[in-house]
C-alpha cells in the first residue's frame, strides 16, 4: 500500500495478530517467483470468492489501454494462521483487480473472517488507488499477509 | 468485536515493544467488552451476575462515556440492543483513540489509526498535505461516494463511518427496536473519534433527523448516502477539492462520481445561508 510504512493489523478477537514490515515481510515468506502470466481480457470485474484455489484473471470491462492487461502473482506469505498468497491484474499503471489465491481456511472462523475480510481488502486497494486516498473510512479491512503478499506482487508489477 | 485494526504509523519514535503493548490491550478490551463472550464482563453484566461497580475501570469509563452519548442524542445513542446489554457502538472509537493516545505519548507525532474503517488521524502524513480519506460507498464496491480532507493543521482529525451495509453491526432505532433504513450510510468527522463514531452510530440511527443535529453540533460534521441513493452534507464538512488534480480518468466509476459531485454543489448552495464562512 502506499506510503504504509508500519502496518499492523489485529483482530480484535484475537485471530489474526501480525506484524510485518513493507521492505522486509514476514521471515519465513517462502519466495515464489511466478509471475507475468498474461491473461486476456475475459472476465468482468468481480470481487473474488475468497476460497478461489486456482487463479482466476480479472480484467476490466472497459477497452484496455496500449499498456495491456498483465497478472502478478504476489509471494505467498506464510502467517501462523496459515499461507496468504494474492495475485494483482494491472492494467496499463494501474491495479484493475486483486485476487486472493491463498488465505487461510482450516477453520470455520478462518472462512468466517476471510469471507467479510478479503472483499473487503480487495475494495480497499482499488478505491484507494483510484482516488489517491491515504486510508478508506467505512468498510476497511487489512490484514498483514495480505498485504506483504501483495507489495510483493507490486514490487513485480513496478507499482509503487 | 470482529474488527481488523490496522495501524499507519509514519515518522520515527515508536518503539516496537509499545506497538506490541497497544495490541496486548486491544486483545484485553475485547476479552472484557465482548459481547460474544460469555465470560466478558459485559456478558456477566447483562446476565445480572455483576453490578457496575464490581467491573474494571475501563468498562466502568465506557458506561459512562455510552450514558452520555446517549443524553447528547436523545437517546438515539444506546447500549440496549433488544433488551440485551451492547456497548460495541462505542467500545470500537474509544479503544482507538485511547492506542492513539497511548502511542503519541510512546513518542508517534504522525500516525493512522484504523479499526473496520473508523479512523484517528494524528499530524501531518507529510509537509503541509492533510490526510485524504475516501468514504466507501454503501452501494458500489471498489467505489467512493465521496473523499474528506484533514485539517492542514495537522490538528487531531477523526472520521467513522456506520453504514446498514455493516455486516457485523446492526444499528437500531431504539425507540422502535427495528434497523435504521433510512440513510444507507453516515459519515462523521470530528476531533476525537470515542464522540465521533458514538455520534455516527446515533444518526445512522436518527435518520433524516441526523443532518440537524450534527449541524448543530461545534467540530462536527457529517456527510450521508441515503437508502434511495442521494446524498448531503453538513455545511462545514470537509469534502476534498483537488487542487491540482489531474485530468480525470475515464472509468466506470466517473460518471456516478459527476452525479455526485452536482449533489454536493446543490448541497452547498443549501448551505448558502448557513454558517459557511
Amino acid at each position: 500500500m502506499r506510503r504504509v510504512i508500519l502496518t499492523i493489523a489485529a483482530t480484535i478477537t484475537g485471530l489474526v495478530l501480525l506484524l510485518g514490515f513493507k521492505t522486509h515481510p514476514i521471515a519465513q515468506a517462502v519466495p515464489d517467483p511466478t509471475s507475468s502470466a498474461v491473461s486476456p481480457p475475459a472476465a468482468s470485474p468481480s470481487i473474488p470468492s475468497p476460497s478461489a484455489a486456482s487463479p482466476s484473471a480479472t480484467a476490466p470491462t472497459a477497452a484496455a489501454p496500449a499498456g495491456g492487461v498483465q497478472t502478478f502473482i504476489g509471494t505467498a506469505v506464510n502467517t501462523r494462521y496459515g499461507p496468504v498468497q494474492v495475485q494483482v491484474t494491472v492494467t496499463g499503471s494501474k491495479i484493475t483487480g486483486v485476487t486472493a489465491l491463498q488465505v487461510p481456511s482450516e477453520s470455520g472462523r478462518d472462512q468466517q473472517i476471510n469471507s467479510y475480510a478479503v472483499p473487503q481488502l480487495t475494495q480497499e486497494v482499488l478505491a484507494a488507488q483510484s482516488a489517491q486516498v491515504d486510508m478508506v473510512s467505512g468498510g476497511t479491512y487489512t490484514s498483514e499477509g495480505y498485504l506483504a503478499s501483495l507489495q510483493s506482487a507490486l514490487d513485480q508489477a513496478g507499482i509503487h | 468485536m470482529g474488527t481488523v485494526f490496522s495501524f499507519d504509523i509514519r515518522g520515527a519514535g515508536v518503539p516496537l515493544t509499545a506497538l506490541e503493548e497497544a495490541i496486548r490491550w486491544l486483545h484485553r478490551m475485547d476479552a472484557m467488552f465482548s459481547t460474544y463472550r460469555a465470560d466478558s464482563e459485559i456478558s456477566r453484566m447483562d446476565r445480572g451476575e455483576i453490578a457496575p461497580s464490581d467491573c474494571s475501570p475501563e468498562v466502568r469509563e465506557v458506561l459512562g462515556l455510552a450514558a452520555e452519548a446517549g443524553e447528547r442524542s436523545s437517546n438515539y445513542f444506546s447500549t440496549s440492543i433488544n433488551g440485551r446489554l451492547d456497548p460495541s457502538g462505542m467500545v470500537k472509537g474509544w479503544a482507538i483513540e485511547k492506542v492513539s493516545i497511548f502511542l503519541r505519548n510512546a513518542g508517534s507525532t504522525v500516525h493512522a489509526l484504523n479499526g473496520g474503517g473508523d479512523i484517528q488521524f494524528v499530524g501531518l502524513p507529510a509537509p503541509a498535505r492533510p490526510w485524504t480519506i475516501g468514504v466507501a460507498s454503501p452501494f458500489q464496491p471498489r467505489t467512493l461516494a465521496t473523499t474528506v480532507s484533514g485539517p492542514t493543521t495537522g490538528a487531531d482529525f477523526a472520521v467513522a463511518t456506520s453504514s446498514t451495509a455493516e455486516r457485523r453491526l446492526h444499528v437500531v432505532d431504539p425507540f422502535t427496536g427495528r434497523p435504521a433504513t433510512t440513510l444507507a450510510s453516515i459519515t462523521l468527522t470530528g476531533e476525537r473519534l470515542t464522540v465521533v463514531d458514538a455520534y455516527a452510530t446515533a444518526a445512522l440511527a436518527m435518520g433524516e433527523a441526523a443532518r440537524d443535529w450534527i449541524e448543530q453540533l461545534p467540530g462536527i460534521e457529517a456527510f450521508a448516502v441515503t437508502a434511495d441513493g442521494r446524498s448531503w452534507h453538513t455545511c462545514q464538512f470537509p469534502l476534498h477539492r483537488p487542487s491540482q488534480e489531474p485530468a480525470p480518468r475515464a472509468n466506470p466509476a466517473s460518471v456516478g462520481q459527476c452525479e455526485e459531485n452536482r449533489r454536493h454543489e446543490s448541497g452547498l448552495r443549501d448551505c448558502a445561508a448557513g454558517p459557511r464562512p
